[in-house]
């Protein structure tokens, strides 16, 4: 699978919750689209990442 | 006979060029503009042609002065933007100054929110004065931008946003203009619009404190509906606070963007 362009190994699927954790990023400060749509923040546990999927991840920092 | 539009009424003019509708206004040469430039150059007036001749220190009536101040935008780009609606969700140091380069663009309607009053460690990067202290940040920005270009709809809402509020607030907006500071509120609102309105185009930022180089603060189209101005790593933290340059330039980075899709131009 890939992450923002960056191919990533994926042995077997995982909830993209998990993924998100193995990769370091924190659900709260991020949009991820997966294959061109928004996943809803409801549904990161529930929504299965596998090794053709593409993932597309924002993240924000602090200031404005 | 050519029919232009002078000081913004429409005219029927026997005169063939600039120069020459130019003196028969002996009292008000100072500016020439022909169709958003500002010229002492000679053109042949066409049909359609739009110009301004502006007397300096003469305040014009209420009803030049709308035609006198959109002068230098390009006819066509004025008349979209006139008709648009923008929300700007925030007005702090991203957000107010957004709001002021939009009224400044004439976008014909803003939306303004924020739940904070203006305190004064917001001077250094925001757009308010020492007057404005202690004045709810809606209020205070309507008070600028009444100053700044008065023919334009401004309506302002002092609330937080939420996660559950969030598309009630921004439905039926062309462009939201995500100005939040804390990182938890950006995402928040930018997962609020992309999941409930799908039409609404986003411009959010991340990254812009400090005093890095200007050039990494860059516009991004991050998905279909999100671009994201700044250099997406510089985070305000201790040792790393807000500076005016590059939070401007950030907003003017979201101003630019909101234009151009407000101009029907979704390339980041």
């Amino acid at each position: 699978m890939k992450i923002n362009g960056v191919s990533i190994p994926l042995p077997a699927p995982v909830s993209l919750v998990e993924l998100l954790e193995q990769q370091g990023y924190p659900t709260t400060r991020i949009a991820v689209e997966k294959n061109g749509e928004i996943v809803p923040k409801g549904a990161y546990e529930t929504t299965v990442i596998a090794d053709d999927d593409v993932l597309e991840i924002v993240s924000f920092v602090g200031g404005g | 006979m050519a029919q232009i539009t002078l000081n913004g009424k429409p005219l029927y003019t026997a005169a063939a060029t600039l120069l020459e509708l130019k003196r028969q206004f002996p009292n008000r040469t100072d500016v020439v503009i022909y169709n958003g430039f500002q010229t002492d150059q000679d053109f042949p007036l066409q049909d359609g042609d739009v110009v301004a001749l502006i007397q300096k220190g003469i305040m014009p009536s209420q009803d030049e002065l709308e035609s006198l101040m959109c002068a230098r935008h390009t006819p066509e780009v004025h008349q979209k933007v006139k008709a648009a609606k923008v929300a700007i969700a925030g007005l702090g140091g991203l957000g107010s100054n957004v709001a002021v380069l939009l009224a400044r663009t004439g976008v014909g309607h803003l939306f303004l929110v924020d739940f904070d009053i203006v305190e004064p460690s917001n001077l250094n990067r925001q757009s308010y004065y020492i007057s404005h202290l202690g004045m709810e940040k809606t209020i205070a920005m309507r008070q600028q931008i009444e100053q700044i270009n008065p023919f334009l709809e401004v309506v302002t809402q002092t609330v937080r946003v939420t996660e559950e509020n969030a598309a009630a607030l921004f439905q039926g907006y062309d462009v939201v203009c995500e100005a939040f500071d804390n990182p938890v509120a950006k995402a928040t609102l930018v997962n609020a619009l992309l999941e409930q309105c799908p039409q609404v185009k986003l411009v959010s930022a991340s990254g812009m404190a400090g005093y890095a180089s200007s050039n990494e603060i860059r516009t991004t189209q991050k998905f279909q509906n999100l671009y994201v101005c700044g250099d997406l790593h510089n985070e305000a933290k201790a040792g790393n606070g807000l500076m005016a340059p590059r939070v401007t330039i950030c907003a003017a980075h979201q101003a630019n963007m909101i234009l151009r899709l407000l101009l029907g131009i979704e390339k980041e």
